[in-house]
């Protein structure tokens, strides 16, 4: 008889939470009646992300101390009950953004299931605790989020998305997976703390194997956190996705990303600390490099914040190259307004996009911000919090991430991020200065007659990645502490 | 009560903002803002009343609570002597451009005066901080609604102006944030009082360059005529008026305060720049084609001479830059409003097209006259009293800068006699007609207050220079290991 391992089913909750709303969304695509589905299948998809928010608490209430379960596959600590706190808001804020979006009556059960699944998976990989459930975690959310990239069937950019995101997915999928083989057999073990010590034990420090296995997780991490010189598939399919789905992907996709590539790399690879924090650091510097550069001469919005997302994955890879204790929580702490106002970002876009009916470029945003006081308002916050501009969490987070690098002495990543900041605020302050100082009749844009829709689910979601963007700085204190406590189960 | 006031005054305007953003009424908005800015201006006077300048320990009107523990940052605010005659600018020069944008009817008056109250949040907060990082945070949220200011209700060329505005001043201030976050990690708190001096050059620059584009001295200055030309008048008037104040309080409270070794090894240099900004600025007003081309050069004249002044390190030349500071500020807010109540009567700044606007506008000509008059330094001006309190405090470190500020003070009375005779006298302009009315009630009554200060300040400007702080009295706070007052470094 195979013997079964205990299963700590609440330590998994936040995941099953959200497939279980992932099944009663597919069921319901059969079951309800048409009238019914979008309303029921969005509403039952945000108790799902709901439920994960209010289990992941849970978990992070009940769990003091980090330990592994489930035949220590699993790690469960509040580092990954923050991480899931943050998946888990970010899927509830796409549901408000994605309601309003058009979409063919035949896939929207599919569409709200996809989702939650996906934040299943996201939630599921955060907690990873060897190299087989990372993969499979992995894997997992990136299968819903090839298929969400490609639902919007009849449009071609969306299938284009669709095809190049899985198959340079795929690609990094191939690597990690190769990378993990390596190190396995250098190793002989999976489990993250088990790689560190039998690389401890078996003086394998030096070995080609297990470095070259590194590098390959690494490279496999940065294809999902879109960092250079992984990103290229990042502009495209960003710009070929349903907006809604983009927003996502922006916000949680990089968010888990990143966050495992801290907790692998400080729990398996700690005695290679001097190798991976250089690693790290220069992919940092490409993404800010690439990033910013390629973002100034964009005309498309979502291409832009496509660049801006790859710049700020550089931002996070900061932290995590500085390996203490300051820049895990400085990590944690930038992807609450991060994840927000990603989300937020692209959900103003799909709002004008609609209102066009056409791509959003920064010429036809021209006077949307007076067209639409609160939407515009929301995209000027979100961009002073792209920007780093204080009274946004933005600044708070850019000044934890540099704090960190200098805490490790590397103040010339402080000077790096400095002076990718300073790129970055043209083509930011450029979207300002086309939605506020341009008045649409100086290009000699047609009025959009009658009065915008409504969209109150969206409305209240840009509404709330305000709230969260800006009260990240004013209320700084409670969240650096939950924060502190979560990067205290990482052996920094 | 008196240990809020700092306090008030940072987050009335703020609170004033949020109100006028929400409230779906614009017709208020204008009316509303007016009253804040006003009842901001009676704190600072109830202020006035309650202030100590000869407390030698500790900021008035302190008060600090830890925001985060991480880093040992706190909300940390309150005055020191000079910070509190800067605020006093700040709001005093705010309620006058606010009222001036009421009386002009600007357009979209929820966001304006909301982005005005803002503004006027974030000046008197650099003024009051009392830790680096609030101090950081405020000196860039000053960014924000001057972005949009120049931005929206700016000129025609207003699009390139806040692009070499923006970049300019982020460079500075970007850098300035690398050297916040190096020297509060490296002595382990960001509050201003606790923290002690580093000796590091890199710090130092990092801070000072951020302020010399800020202020802007010589060579810096790139953003600052087409910012000036381009804003709309009373927005160039803060900006030169009270923005640039910003620099003068880092340079006091920052480079003077945390890095005294540095500031000594770079004082030269910086007095250098400051004496080329001076003759430079000096001549370009002189040649400017128009009226604002003047103010905005003589602005980067006077910044200069205000610079010599704080790197005498004299008490003398301090409190004489203090009080030129705020002096300055008065003029060239006057100056920038007169200029947007000329331009709008003719269209045009262009000295060439006008000409004559004295006859039959007395009060315009009063007016004018009476400023220029100050600016030039007259003699028993408050200019003339600031001006000599810092030539004679740089004297005793080295005569030949006091000789080169006093040809800028020669060069002043050029481009000021030249600006008031190319407006009010000669034959009139062809942009100036005979139906160009005369300064209405509403104008004067927010120009004359202003004058009135200075007019104040002349009769007695010891109000100022002789409480600012002396051998006895410290600057501002500091640790009991350094002298009183940084003029007695050896």
């Amino acid at each position: 008889m195979i013997q079964t391992p205990s299963v700590d089913w609440f330590a998994l909750s936040p995941s099953l939470v959200a497939l279980g709303a992932a099944a009663i969304c597919l069921l319901s695509a059969v079951l309800t009646p048409r009238w019914l589905l979008r309303p029921f299948a969005a509403f039952v998809c945000a108790l799902g992300f709901v439920g994960g928010l209010v289990m992941a608490s849970l978990v992070y209430w009940k769990t003091p101390e980090a330990h592994l379960i489930v035949a220590d596959a699993v790690s469960r600590d509040r580092f990954a009950a923050v991480a899931q706190l943050i998946v888990m808001g970010s899927g509830l804020l796409a549901v408000g953004v994605s309601y309003s979006a058009r979409m063919r009556q035949d896939h929207i059960g599919e569409y709200y299931a996809l989702l939650a699944t996906a934040g299943a998976g996201m939630a599921f990989l955060v907690q990873a605790g060897n190299l087989m459930t990372l993969f499979l975690g992995l894997e997992w959310f990136s299968v819903c989020l090839y298929i969400l990239c490609a639902i919007e069937t009849d449009l071609v950019g969306s299938l284009e998305a669709g095809l190049k995101y899985l198959i340079i997915g795929g690609m990094g999928s191939a690597v990690l997976l190769f990378g993990s083989a390596l190190v396995y057999g250098s190793t002989g073990e999976l489990g993250f703390s088990a790689i560190a010590d039998a690389t401890r034990l078996h003086d394998l420090s030096g070995d080609p194997i297990l470095l070259v296995g590194l590098a390959m997780i690494l490279a496999g991490l940065a294809f999902k956190a879109s960092a250079a010189p992984f990103h290229m598939w990042t502009p495209d399919v960003y710009d070929g996705a349903p907006t809604p789905v983009t927003g996502f992907m922006a916000a949680a996709t990089k968010a888990v990303a990143l966050v495992l590539a801290l907790r692998l790399l400080s729990v398996a690879f700690p005695e290679k600390e001097d190798v991976w924090t250089i690693a790290v650091a220069f992919l940092a510097c490409a993404s800010l490099a690439w990033g910013n550069l390629a973002a100034l001469v964009q005309t498309r919005v979502k291409r832009l914040l496509a660049y801006s997302s790859i710049s700020h994955a550089g931002f996070m890879l900061i932290a995590v190259a500085a390996a203490n204790q300051l820049g895990a929580r400085a990590l944690l702490y930038y992807l609450i307004p991060y994840a927000a106002i990603s989300i937020g970002a692209f959900a103003v876009v799909a709002a004008r996009e609609r209102e066009l009916g056409e791509t959003v470029t920064l010429e036809n945003l021209s006077g949307f911000g007076w067209e639409r006081p609160v939407l515009g308002a929301a995209m000027f916050t979100f961009m002073l919090g792209f920007a780093g501009f204080p009274l946004t969490g933005g600044f708070m987070g850019k000044f934890l991430i540099f704090s960190a690098a200098s805490e490790r002495g590397w103040n010339w990543l402080v000077i790096v991020g400095v002076a990718a900041t300073l790129v970055s605020l043209y083509y930011y302050l450029a979207v300002i200065r086309a939605m506020y100082m341009r008045p649409a009749a100086e290009l000699g844009l047609a009025p959009i007659g009658g009065s915008p829709p409504r969209e109150v689910l969206l409305t209240s979601a840009v509404v709330a990645a305000m709230i969260v963007n800006v009260g990240a700085f004013f209320a700084i204190q409670p969240l650096v502490d939950l924060t502190r406590t979560a990067a205290q189960a990482l052996p920094l | 009560m008196s240990s809020w006031l700092a306090t008030i005054l940072v987050f009335l305007p703020l609170g004033g903002a949020l109100l006028v953003w929400l409230l779906p009424v614009g017709r208020v908005a204008g009316p509303l803002a007016l009253l804040i800015a006003l009842t901001e201006v009676g704190f600072w006077i109830n202020g006035l009343t309650l202030i100590d300048f000869d407390r030698t320990s500790g900021p008035s009107f302190d008060q600090q609570t830890t925001w985060f523990s991480d880093l040992n940052v706190s909300y940390h605010v309150g005055f020191s002597a000079f910070s509190f005659w800067l605020a006093g600018l700040a709001v005093v020069v705010m309620a006058a451009a606010i009222a001036y944008g009421f009386w002009v009817g600007r357009e979209r008056p929820r966001a304006y005066f909301g982005l005005m109250l803002f503004l006027t949040a974030a000046v008197v907060g650099v003024f009051a901080s009392e830790d680096l990082l609030l101090f950081y945070v405020f000196f860039e949220a000053m960014m924000i609604p001057l972005y949009v200011l120049i931005g929206v209700w700016g000129g025609p060329g207003r699009l390139g102006a806040t692009v070499k505005f923006v970049i300019y001043t982020m460079a500075g201030s970007l850098l300035m944030l690398a050297a916040v976050i190096v020297f509060g990690l490296s002595s382990g708190s960001f509050d201003l009082v606790d923290s002690n001096p580093s000796n590091s050059t890199w710090l130092f620059l990092g801070f000072a360059i951020a302020f010399a584009v800020k202020a802007p001295l010589f060579p810096f200055h790139g953003w600052l005529p087409d910012a000036y030309r381009e804003s709309s008048p009373e927005v160039a008037a803060v900006l030169s008026g009270v923005i640039s104040k910003a620099a003068i309080f880092g340079f006091i409270r920052i480079c003077l305060g945390k890095f005294p070794g540095p500031f000594d090894d770079f004082r030269n240099v910086i007095l250098a720049l400051a004496v080329v900004g001076l003759v430079y600025g000096s001549l370009m007003a002189f040649r400017a084609p128009d009226v604002r081309g003047v103010i905005a050069y003589s602005s980067l004249a006077q910044m200069g001479l205000i610079t010599i002044g704080v790197f005498s390190l004299t008490s003398m030349g301090v409190s004489g830059a203090v009080l030129q500071a705020v002096n300055h500020g008065l003029i060239s807010a006057t100056l920038f409003l007169l200029a947007g109540a000329i331009e709008r009567r003719t269209a045009t700044g262009s000295l060439n097209r006008l000409g004559g606007m004295a006859r039959g506008r007395p009060a315009l000509a009063t007016v004018l006259m009476v400023t220029g008059v100050i600016a030039l330094a007259v003699p028993g001006s408050s200019a003339f009293a600031g001006e000599f309190l810092i030539l004679a405090g740089i004297f005793g470190f080295g005569w030949g800068w006091a000789v080169a500020g006093a040809t800028g003070i020669v060069l002043a009375a050029m481009y000021m006699l030249r600006l008031i005779s190319a407006v009010l006298h000669k034959e009139p302009g062809p942009a100036v007609s005979d139906a160009a009315l005369d300064l209405r009630p509403a104008e004067l009554g927010i120009v004359v207050p202003l004058v009135a200060c200075l007019l104040a300040l002349s009769m007695w400007p010891a109000a100022i220079s002789e409480r600012v702080g002396d051998e006895n009295t410290p600057l501002f706070p500091q640790k009991a290991e350094f002298p009183a007052f940084p003029g007695s470094v050896p």
